[in-house]
């Protein structure tokens, strides 16, 4: 069974901490249970359903610890699990920056479990699957895709006597269509905890609308161009700016955010002043676990607030030798949006060009976060507020920094997953200057 | 079909390696590097085979696995982590009604086995009404009892931690005597107890081994802000702890730096990697334009697994991976034509999944096909793809490629890509003499930055060290270095390859493919190549 309430998990845990020899223990209980199909070429390819718990223990010996984990949950194994632990901490090295376990927490509440996307069945997939190739087939499309659901369970203990619980529910489509003739190809993404919200059909034909959209694509001369990135193409550019909020590469002088002189550029307006990022477990439409793996709390916090960093994150160890607060790295992310919807970003565009999604995002250079990357599935042509034609692919080297700088508009937001697969509340957004490099033949 | 699970072993750590993890770590593995007796896996196997041919399969393998992993990390002279992680059990595959049906259970008992039989042929039962194109399988004769094991020398994971601990600290102190700020280090140990038996009548036992010592050292300049790092020359091998053995013979004096082949001195690199981050400060900046790049193996490699290696897999091919990885420009009518130039008549890329040492060398595949060697591109001439048994008919073969692999019991195997190489050339060259003859060129050494779009025709990446040659000579580092270029024009601009002497291999533990997401381990062979009129960009940018 993947399932537990929270008295069966505090049940189990104390039973694991009851056999602890160690100067201190910790012990995660995770679950999960769900089920996917994926489809190609127009049928279905593979389907399947899992479920597994899985207990972690970590065991310390002042400053020595030792971590395992074990599937089995009888009594012999219970035990087994933490004498490995213990075994591991022995044979361990010192670690100066080892940190005790926390004192309980205080948790806010999130809403992230909803009963109806746990109770998703494998006919429900297959009628996923179904409803999204008979909208290929009316386009005369190719529908490639992959439909997830799961229910997650999670709680932890430890011998300083925190007790935490969660439990949510999460699903995710994503769909490419290709023309029949491979000339055109376009992709939709839904991302939710219900499953209520989401309309197979309705993701299927954008999707097919943008294959159609996007053939005859012509060739432009790479260089700098005012874009529209609809939310999906803008995530992992965004995800990767906010990976690198890390306070500790930050202080040592080696992130983007290292001075001159010394000291960071924490406080410093470095983007447009409209761009702020959040993240907040709590959030209605992005709702998370209140708590972290090791017991840190999650709250709201504004990272870069009216274009300036506000707040970086920590490990425990390097919060307590700079003497703040040990914030943990978000969980989820939220970048405010306007009121803009993408047909008035591109109504209000003399010249430039729209961006379904990007592909293929890597660090060029830590120092400036230069990233590279393509377009794919769907970039278009605007010229005096309409859209012209598509464009062919193109390979972009773009700072996210130096992309928020040049913010020329922002649209409302959708809940996509980018690249990085961070669930993310990101708005569309125009941008100036947008550097491209070089054409790709991909379709 | 599990979900994966991700566990961050270094806590917060910056550049904490994020590792899969699909089992139990435990404290030590005492009992688990002892293989299981393999009657007692044909036992269960056999099981496994009875209950799902009872239950109207045509077909069935069953896969008993014990994955062992162990990742030490330090950061600076700290030892950080220590994690081991062991997984058992049984992943059984099965056609029936033209389908496949798949179904894992770490009940590893036979009545555990055969009910996950049962389950496979069950689902392949429900998926056959939604089938449209059953099951074509190649033939393949049983083997019988088999085994393999991959030629180490030494188990890694028999070595004490200690000894772990201390290289791995004798590797901080080196690097930060020799000016480096900052080292973060790590050895990744993995070993697969395989047994593969199916209804064709094999029983196949590998013991596979690999090992990947890696580093990354961090030069900071607080005066300017700026920061440059230099990561470790190692290659991830299929090898056991002799791969550290810093024996002479595996140590590559290049042109301008030390690179490895078969032997690795950690020590001496990461010493090397302190001295070279701070050149790299110093570096004049790239003046973009066109240069011949003289690129090492240590670098090659990437660039192969993602303009050669990935295009040619069938399955993208024919369009299964469309929704995730994307499909290929190297279309089965370009492979028809017997007349498409992948690349100059120089150029010969060959699949393998048999080259000691080499992250994909087994005897046998996920799907008990002995493993061989082919042409995927001969003389510059797309001749062949990447496939497995329920693909080979489509190229209109009767026998696998013998590249399928699944990364644990209780993932289903599906077509993987196997070592993909570029042959040396016969003629003696070396990577001195081809400098030499470059007027205006860059070479390029170690693997960093790596992009390419889904269909694999643009690509860009970068590398560890630039040297900048003028008039056939190395006159000085360079930096802010990105190469693009198409995978076609990159390959037919090949006009120079050294021989067998400089050949080494290159590779990765983290090839991704599949929805969910399976990793797989490829190397990637080539001696030092010249490439003619390349594309290159400066990425210095200011904040």
């Amino acid at each position: 069974m993947s399932a537990f309430t929270a008295a069966e998990a505090r049940a189990i845990l104390t039973r694991v901490l009851s056999y602890s020899q160690a100067d201190a223990c910790v012990a995660n209980l995770f679950g999960n249970a769900g089920g996917n199909i994926r489809y190609a070429r127009n049928t279905v390819s593979t389907a399947g359903a899992t479920g597994d718990r899985t207990l972690v223990v970590q065991s310390n010996y002042g400053k020595r610890s030792g971590t395992a984990t074990i599937n089995e949950f009888d009594d012999a194994s219970l035990e087994r699990v933490v004498r490995r632990t213990e075994e591991l901490a022995r044979l361990a090295p010192e670690d100066p920056e080892f940190m005790e376990p926390l004192a309980p927490q205080q948790y806010v509440t999130t809403n992230a479990w909803v009963d109806a996307t746990e109770a998703i069945t494998p006919e429900f997939r297959t009628e996923v699957a179904a409803v999204s190739i008979a909208a290929a087939k009316a386009r005369e499309c190719v529908a490639a895709g992959f439909f997830t659901n799961g229910a997650q369970w999670q709680a932890m203990m430890n011998s300083k006597g925190l007790f935490a619980y969660h439990r949510g529910t999460q699903m995710n489509f994503t769909v490419t269509m290709r023309t029949a003739d491979s000339t055109g190809s376009g992709y939709a993404l839904r991302d939710y905890n219900d499953v209520a919200r989401f309309d197979a059909a309705e993701a299927s034909r954008i999707a097919a609308e943008k294959a159609a959209a996007s053939r005859e694509a012509r060739a432009i001369e790479p260089g700098k161009y005012t874009v529209i990135l609809e939310p999906e193409a803008a995530a992992g550019l965004i995800q990767f700016l906010t990976f690198n909020l890390n306070a500790r590469t930050a202080d040592e002088g080696r992130s983007f955010l290292a001075k001159a002189g010394g000291g960071t550029r924490v406080g410093e307006k470095l983007m447009d002043e409209r761009v702020t990022i959040y993240s907040d477990p709590a959030h209605p439409d992005l709702p998370t676990s209140p708590w972290a793996a090791d017991g840190r709390a999650y709250r709201r916090r504004n990272w870069i607030e009216n274009g300036v960093p506000r707040q970086l994150f920590y490990s425990r160890y390097w919060a307590d030798k700079q003497g703040v607060e040990a914030v943990p790295a978000p969980n989820n992310l939220i970048m405010a949006g306007g009121e803009a919807s993408l047909e008035d970003l591109v109504r209000d565009t003399p010249r430039g060009i729209l961006l379904t999604r990007t592909w293929y995002i890597r660090p060029v250079d830590p120092q400036t976060l230069l990233l590279t990357g393509l377009t794919r599935d769907g970039t278009f042509y605007i010229e005096n507020g309409t859209i012209k034609h598509a464009v062919k692919n193109l390979r972009f080297n773009e700072s996210p920094v130096i992309m928020l700088n040049n913010l020329d508009a922002l649209g409302t937001v959708a809940r996509v997953n980018g690249e990085f697969g961070l669930s993310s509340l990101i708005p569309a957004m125009r941008i100036r200057d947008f550097t491209f490099t070089s054409l790709s033949d991909a379709v | 079909m599990e979900r994966r699970e991700f566990l961050q072993v270094s806590g917060a750590a910056a550049g904490a390696l994020i590792i899969p993890v699909w089992g139990r770590p435990v404290g030590d593995f005492a009992g688990s590097l002892t293989p299981i007796p393999t009657a007692d896996k044909k036992r269960l196997a056999d099981a496994g085979l009875t209950a799902a041919r009872g239950r109207g399969a045509t077909y069935a393998d069953v896969r008993i696995g014990r994955y062992l992993n162990q990742f030490i990390q330090s950061r600076e002279t700290k030892i950080q982590n220590i994690t081991n992680t062991e997984s058992y059990g049984v992943g059984i595959r099965v056609i029936a009604g033209g389908t496949w049906g798949f179904a894992a259970t770490n009940d590893v008992t036979e009545d555990g086995v055969a009910r996950a039989a049962a389950q496979a042929v069950a689902i392949a039962k429900a998926n056959a009404r939604l089938q449209v194109e059953p099951v074509q399988l190649a033939p393949q004769r049983g083997y019988g009892e088999v085994s393999w094991r991959t030629p180490i020398t030494k188990n890694a994971f028999e070595v004490p931690i200690s000894e772990k601990a201390d290289l791995l600290l004798a590797v901080a102190n080196e690097a930060l005597k020799t000016g480096a700020n900052f080292v973060n280090a790590g050895l990744f140990l993995v070993n697969e107890q395989k047994y593969f038996a199916s209804t064709d009548g094999s029983y196949i036992d590998q013991d596979v081994h690999r090992i990947w010592p890696n580093f990354g050292v961090t030069l900071v300049n607080q005066e300017t802000g700026k920061f440059e790092t230099r990561q470790a020359l190692s290659a991830p091998m299929g090898m056991g702890w002799e791969y550290l053995a810093g024996r002479p013979e595996g140590r590559v004096a290049g042109p301008t730096a030390v690179t490895y082949a078969m032997s690795y001195d950690m020590i001496e690199d990461a010493r090397n990697a302190a001295r070279e981050a701070k050149e790299k400060m110093a570096a004049k900046s790239v003046e973009a334009g066109k240069y011949d790049l003289v690129l090492d193996p240590s670098h090659l490699w990437l660039t192969i697994h993602e303009s050669v290696g990935h295009p040619l897999e069938l399955d993208r091919v024919l369009g299964y991976e469309a929704n995730y990885a994307g499909t290929s420009f190297a279309t089965l009518d370009k492979w028809r034509s017997k007349s498409f130039n992948y690349g100059s008549p120089l150029v010969t890329l060959f699949a393998d999944k048999t080259q000691p040492g080499s992250l994909g060398a087994v005897g046998y595949d996920d799907e008990g096909v002995k493993t061989k060697r082919w042409d995927l591109v001969k003389d510059g001439i797309l001749v062949n793809y990447q496939a497995i048994r329920d693909q080979v008919h489509i190229l209109g073969e009767s026998e696998s490629q013998g590249c399928c692999y699944a990364d644990n019991w209780s993932s289903i195997q599906f077509q993987r890509m196997p070592n993909v190489s570029l042959a040396p050339a016969t003629a003696a060259l070396t990577p001195a003499e081809m400098i030499a003859g470059v007027d205006k060129g860059i070479y390029i050494v170690g693997d960093s930055s790596y992009s390419i779009d889904q269909q694999r025709y643009n690509f860009q990446f970068t590398g560890q060290l630039f040297f900048e040659i003028a008039g056939g000579k190395i006159v000085g580092m360079l930096r802010d270095v990105a190469y693009q270029s198409n995978t076609q024009e990159f390959w037919n601009s090949c006009v120079q390859i050294c021989d067998q002497r400089d050949y080494r291999m290159g590779g990765s533990f983290f090839d991704g493919k599949g929805q969910p997401g399976q990793i797989s381990a490829v190397s990637h062979g080539s001696s030092t190549a010249r490439f003619n009129g390349v594309n290159v960009i400066n990425t210095a940018r200011r904040l």
